[in-house]
């Protein structure tokens, strides 16, 4: 016993020790405090793992709407071993395949894909997810989930919306550059936030190198009993002039 | 202990012996998450919870822990309320606990928490603990908010998000990384230790009028 003792503490509970508790009353005490905590961490725990769970899934819902241009609906799709599935055979290893979501518009016509990617950025892991137009290679938003750049700087690729919408209809592989975006491939870069604007793109780049030609070749496969694969209206999301 | 009323010993901890600007402690936090004033006062409400609950609780346990193992429970209980209010915090407020990221587990070390308890829950009541407890957070709080209103004023412009500077105003990007926290609280407590010197000598200006609670002189410690 350090640190003055008891004796200076003027405690009234020391009058009825002994000296020197036993060993299994200091073990019994600590062990009752964990036991009384761990219950209590518990009850918190299942009544806020749900509200969490929720959060979470309304983050990724209003992500996906947002990149696919507010689709009528959209369908959670998986990428297993270069192909395009429906959903995950039963028992299958989730972890071996990637989820992309495709929207559809009011017609149950593809839209596009919401596809999500990670990458390390300037401090940590930068994750986002972007939409993808398989039939004209074209990126149709992009949207930041989870960053930690630094703020006022590498934080602006969350919330600088010139930098955000410049990723809107541009022609893939995109490429960054620091002038004013002259090319249906460019994308202006962010001042200062270099290595976070770069990540961004390498991201969506790097993704669309491994998923592009999948979904390519799934091409406009209707989520119901809609035509063949064949020509799409062009209305959407072109920028006139670009090509 | 000295017989206090209640507002005296409310009052002392959220000016007298205001934890961050007298005492300096719980620096971490305080420098870390001023970054905007929202953050200031979701970490002010996160702290204060646990600060209250766990000195009423280390109060109420208080005869029934043995001295040995002290720490080690109150640790435990701190531990457990910021766990939950960890959880809270993701469960009602994502956007918050996002922004706040791992400070918030990190209330677990603020060693103001584990000073409140050691140095007065063990020893008094249930309600003076409350109201101590309650006087530390509010303190804490007053010292965040005025750490995140500098900083975001200048950093960003804005104060709760809202843009109060007008738009030619540049903002100075250092305020809302960490040397700006450093340059803020070092400005804030070059200002208040002037404002205490006041029409004192100059050898007595270094110093606030009194020393926390608890704390003994100098010279007395020398002794």
């Amino acid at each position: 016993m350090s640190a003055g003792g008891p004796a200076g503490t003027g405690r009234g509970a020391d009058d009825g020790m002994p000296a020197q508790p036993s060993s299994s009353r200091l073990v019994g005490t600590l062990g009752l405090l964990s036991v009384v905590a761990g219950v209590f961490i518990v009850l918190v725990h299942a009544w806020a793992q749900p509200r969490i769970e929720a959060h979470q899934r309304e983050e990724l819902r209003l992500a996906i709407e947002e990149v696919l241009g507010e689709p009528q609906r959209y369908e959670t799709r998986w990428i297993r071993d270069g192909r395009l599935l429906d959903s995950l055979p039963a028992g299958a290893d989730s972890s071996a395949a990637s989820p992309v979501y495709a929207g559809f518009d009011a017609n149950g016509r593809l839209v596009g894909y919401a596809i999500p990617g990670q990458r390390s950025g300037y401090q940590d892991v930068v994750r986002l997810i972007f939409g993808y137009d398989p039939d004209h290679g074209k990126v149709l938003g992009m949207k930041v989930l989870e960053s930690k750049e630094t703020p006022g700087l590498g934080a602006k690729i969350t919330s600088d919306s010139a930098f955000i919408h410049g990723f809107d209809g541009v022609e893939t592989p995109i490429e960054g550059v620091k002038h004013p975006a002259r090319d249906a491939h460019q994308v202006d870069m962010i001042t200062g936030a270099t290595i976070s604007s770069t990540t961004v793109i390498s991201i969506i780049n790097e993704r669309l190198d491994a998923v592009g030609p999948v979904l390519a070749n799934a091409g406009t496969r209707p989520a119901g009993a809609a035509g063949a694969p064949g020509p799409r209206a062009a209305g959407q999301a072109t920028r006139g002039g670009d090509r | 202990m000295s017989e206090k009323s209640g507002g005296d010993i409310f009052l002392r901890g959220v000016w007298e012996e205001n934890p961050v600007l007298i005492q300096i402690l719980g620096l971490c936090p305080t420098l870390a998450v001023t970054n905007t004033v929202e953050n200031a006062i979701a970490m002010a409400l996160a702290t204060a919870f646990v600060l209250v609950g766990s000195s009423g609780l280390v109060s109420l346990v208080r005869k029934l822990i043995p001295d040995q193992v002290r720490i080690s429970a109150y640790i435990l209980i701190i531990a457990t309320f910021v766990t939950v209010v960890d959880l809270l915090m993701a469960a009602v407020a994502p956007s918050v606990s996002k922004a706040l990221g791992p400070f918030v587990p990190l209330i677990v070390v603020n060693c103001m928490i584990l000073g409140r308890a050691e140095a007065f829950a063990s020893k008094n009541p249930f309600f003076p603990s409350i109201l101590d407890a309650a006087g530390t957070a509010s303190g804490f709080a007053v010292a965040l908010l005025m750490m995140g209103g500098v900083r975001e004023l200048l950093g960003s412009g804005s104060l709760l998000g809202l843009h109060v500077l007008p738009g030619s105003w540049e903002p100075w990007v250092i305020m809302i990384l960490p040397p700006g926290g450093f340059l803020t609280l070092g400005v804030i407590l070059m200002g208040l230790s002037w404002w205490w010197g006041r029409g004192q000598k100059a050898d007595e200006t270094a110093r606030p009028r009194r020393w926390p609670h608890g704390v003994r002189e100098p010279e007395e410690r020398a002794a």
